[in-house]
């Protein structure tokens, strides 16, 4: 068997990764949760972001946190972009082709970025120390990236539950009517979500490209696993994607000490798809 | 329509002659290139059986790379001859599906959700293919066994190729058939009826679990077999190009761009989509990886947005309007 | 104070007012009833703008309202008070109440506005907290009325105020909705009630398919005759 201190190890690095998957579902989701259309590029408008604080830093040498800002103002741009020029036009089409016209920008982001950027695997060397912790080692630089996660989503929560704006984001998705006649103008409500969802982006771009390198599939990998956490924890429902990323990252840390990195994945995978069948509304299935 | 038919016969007997028309020495990759578009075609009209009906699977790459790879490895590890191997490949294929289909389909699985359930499928089957690389070869893929370099039908490996175009052309020929018969049969209906509202069709009495099952059970068999003849002729698999995300995104993109609710809609549109790749891939030679797919992804974009019926849908619904010139029909939405 | 002049509106193929013409002065109480399906809903809906009207004239304190989206015309000083009230219901009673108040304009007088409604309607101010969706149906009407007030205008949209409740709330209902009006606004009221709110209401409008048929004050119209239609129209 294996020593229980690699087990605790990968509990505590399923934690830390739990925060960024959670970060990268709440964006998603708020957008489904909003305005009812799954942009299945999400993940590489992430992978954009990442770019972004890579030549940032590595090209115009800008110090990383700077980058980092930089980098939530080209996700917020973006999402406005997206909103504006796919998703506005397909608002009143069948799914079918609001899911195609999200995966064919996935195509379009994936290729662009092979075109510009080549299949080149680039990452940011961040020097920080390990820390040990009773025999169990963790980066810090996880960790940091762990704590701003929080931080971002605490600054999400607030702005939805404390602010007008995003109390009336969170009336629109219930009543889109009722919110017009209140003087919030639903389109525009629309235009701040995919604006706070791309931010959202480009905060996890930050703390990912610390952390992976970036290429153009980079959306391949952590996409699938993305929407299988926003469908989990029920599509659209904020809390239950925020348990899901946590329970799907001690799937793959813990498989993936267990018996192998990949396993650890699938494993997680096949645990989602029993999991959808045996409650299809997600495992904390709040709205009709 | 007669004048209509005679030009699809006309049509028909070019593609069945190309391989005897003289094409100069551009012909092998000429028959390559179609030998391609046939095996995509048959895959993307098997995908549309299911897309017509709302049943949008992102996953499809699953039921490829389970053909392709079980043909393959039941050759490479058993010597089991395609025939049985292909055969067997497909049946795997379909129980697969079924046990996905079920729970799907008893328990409502619709829309977003299903799109996503079928796209974590297809990545855990391209996931499982790069895990066991010591029979799969990973992420390289694996090569089929070459017995001889002569063409052999015990082995399906054909140094001909025209051979392969023959067989190319009759699976395809055979995929269209398939659509058809379902196309014009009770089964469409219910599926329509299913689409537009599960409860209502579920209490007129029409067994939704079981139709629902049934077209996949189809639609995977179909895309089975087109995997396990891309395998066989390609003489190669790999996780990438037969399972995954962007596999299932192509296809779907393919019967898209041609039509997904005609017979020969995902024909046109898989051509159109390699064509493209070819042309470019000639233009641009290496120098510029990744224009193709911009341009798809782009085209995409803009066809969903503005023509969802896709090339050829539009044009045969244009058509169709201009030669049944009748006010007094009504149109069908 | 709101002129509406031969407006026709509908939805689609689907006409369902013709050529409707009345008014409200500031500070009356103006009903609109008649039997399921008049068109009463269409009307308020085109006045707040959730339809815009085929043809006709909507005059609002000399604006031109006719055509305007919704978020728009509350600013001018119109709030709806919708049909089902329309509530937030994963939102508590408190944030809707912040939702009335949206308007730049409603902002800068929130406490003020707050303090209004919790003195109207105490039972807001208890279950502050709760989620709109679990409020009983008088509690939800009230939290509907509220919402509107929260906007500060000038002239209220009743849509049947007593569909759904018991005889005991739809009398309180018509009581608070007194109050309301005593505050000083101006009251448009949509009722299939038609004995209760004309004991509420200084005139009245009958309107059937589409059309106004009889308009009165309503003290006069509240004879038999009237009620009879009114109800035989149903």
């Amino acid at each position: 068997m294996i020593d229980p201190i690699f087990i605790l190890e990968a509990v505590v690095n399923g934690i830390l990764l739990g925060g960024v998957l959670a970060l990268l579902a709440l964006g998603l989701n708020l957008i489904f949760g909003v305005i009812d259309i799954v942009w299945i590029a999400y993940v590489d408008l992430v992978a954009l972001c990442m770019y972004a604080v890579y030549f940032l830093v590595a090209l115009y040498g800008w110090p990383l946190w700077l980058a980092g800002v930089g980098s939530i103002g080209v996700g917020a741009l973006l999402g406005v972009l997206v909103h504006l020029l796919i998703i506005t036009p397909i608002l009143s089409s069948p799914p079918i082709n609001q899911l195609l016209a999200t995966g064919g920008l996935l195509f379009f982001i994936q290729s662009v970025a092979t075109l510009l950027w080549s299949t080149d695997h680039r990452s940011l060397r961040v020097d920080l120390p390990t820390i040990e912790l009773g025999g169990i080692f963790i980066s810090f630089t996880r960790l940091l990236a762990f704590g701003l996660s929080i931080l971002a989503m605490t600054a999400l929560y607030l702005f939805l539950k404390r602010t007008y704006t995003g109390t009336a984001i969170r009336a629109v998705s219930q009543d889109r009517e009722a919110i017009a006649l209140m003087g919030a103008r639903p389109q525009r409500l629309y235009l701040v979500t995919s604006a706070v969802g791309g931010a959202m982006a480009g905060v996890a771009g930050a703390l990912l490209i610390i952390q992976y390198a970036v290429h153009p599939y980079f959306g391949g990998a952590f996409g699938p696993l993305t929407f299988m956490i926003c469908v989990l924890g029920g599509l659209g429902n904020m809390v239950g994607a925020f348990f899901a990323a946590f329970i799907m990252a001690q799937i793959i840390s813990v498989g993936g000490v267990m018996v192998s990195t990949e396993m650890g994945y699938v494993i997680a995978f096949v645990v989602f798809i029993v999991l959808m069948f045996v409650r299809p509304g997600g495992i904390f299935a709040k709205r009709g | 329509m007669t004048a209509l038919r005679v030009v699809g016969l006309v049509a028909l007997a070019a593609i069945v002659l190309v391989p005897f028309l003289p094409l100069g020495a551009a012909q092998e990759y000429i028959w390559h290139v179609i030998i391609q578009i046939f095996l995509w075609s048959l895959v993307g009209n098997a995908w549309s059986l299911m897309g017509r009906f709302g049943l949008v699977s992102l996953g499809h790459g699953a039921f490829l790379g389970v053909g392709a790879y079980a043909t393959v490895l039941f050759w490479n590890f058993f010597g089991m001859t395609p025939w049985l191997g292909a055969t067997l490949a497909v049946l795997l294929t379909v129980a697969f599906a079924l046990v996905v289909a079920y729970p799907c389909s008893r328990f409502q699985v619709v829309g977003h959700y299903f799109g996503l359930v079928t796209l974590a499928v297809g990545e855990v089957i391209r996931l499982l293919i790069v895990a066991e690389r010591d029979w799969t070869g990973g992420s390289l893929g694996v090569s089929l066994k070459t017995v001889s370099t002569a063409s052999d039908w015990w082995t399906l490996q054909f140094a001909d190729k025209r051979v392969f175009y023959y067989v190319g052309m009759a699976a395809w020929l055979f995929g269209l058939w398939v659509w058809w018969r379902v196309d014009r049969s009770m089964a469409r209906s219910a599926m329509e009826a299913i689409g537009e509202d599960e409860t209502a069709a579920a209490s007129v009495g029409i067994r939704v679990t079981r139709f629902k099952m049934g077209i996949t059970a189809l639609s995977a068999a179909l895309t089975a077999l087109g995997g396990a003849l891309l395998a066989l002729y390609l003489a190669y698999a790999n996780p990438d190009t037969l399972s995954g995300i962007g596999v299932s995104l192509r296809i779907v993109f393919a019967v898209v761009l041609g039509g997904m609710y005609s017979l020969l809609g995902p024909f046109v549109g898989t051509a159109l989509t390699i064509a493209l790749s070819e042309y470019l891939r000639i233009y641009f030679g290496i120098k510029l990886i990744g224009i193709a797919e911009t341009i798809y992804g782009l085209l995409l974009i803009i066809f969903i947005i503005f023509l969802p019926a896709g090339i050829y849908g539009s044009i045969a619904d244009a058509l169709r309007r201009r030669l049944t010139r009748s006010p007094a029909v009504v149109a069908r939405t | 104070m709101l002129e509406v002049s031969q407006v026709t509106a509908g939805y689609g193929a689907f006409t369902a007012l013709w050529d409707v013409s009345l008014r409200v002065a500031s500070g009356e109480a103006v009903a609109v009833v008649g039997p399921n399906g008049a068109g009463k809903t269409t009307l308020l809906r085109a006045i707040s703008g959730l339809i815009a009207p085929r043809a006709g004239r909507i005059t609002f304190e000399g604006t031109q309202l006719a055509g305007r989206p919704a978020y728009d015309i509350v600013a001018h000083g119109i709030a709806h008070v919708p049909e089902g009230r329309r509530l937030f219901p994963l939102l508590t009673v408190a944030e809707n109440l912040k939702m009335g108040a949206f308007l730049p304009s409603a902002r800068a007088h929130f406490r003020e506005s707050l303090e209004r409604v919790h003195t109207l309607f105490p039972v807001l101010a208890e279950r502050r907290l709760q989620r709109a969706g679990s409020l009983s149906g008088g509690e939800q009407q009230m939290l509907a009325v509220g919402r509107a007030l929260m906007s500060r205008p000038k002239l209220i949209l009743f849509d049947e105020p007593s569909m759904g409740l018991a005889p005991v709330m739809v009398l309180r209902l018509f009581d608070l909705i007194g109050r309301v009006r005593e505050e000083g606004y101006t009251i448009l009221v949509v009722e299939q009630n038609v004995r209760q709110v004309l004991k509420l209401v200084d005139r009245a409008y009958l309107l059937e398919v589409g059309r106004i048929k009889v308009e009165g004050r309503a003290a006069d119209l509240a004879e038999q005759d009237f009620v009879r239609q009114a109800y035989v129209g149903l």
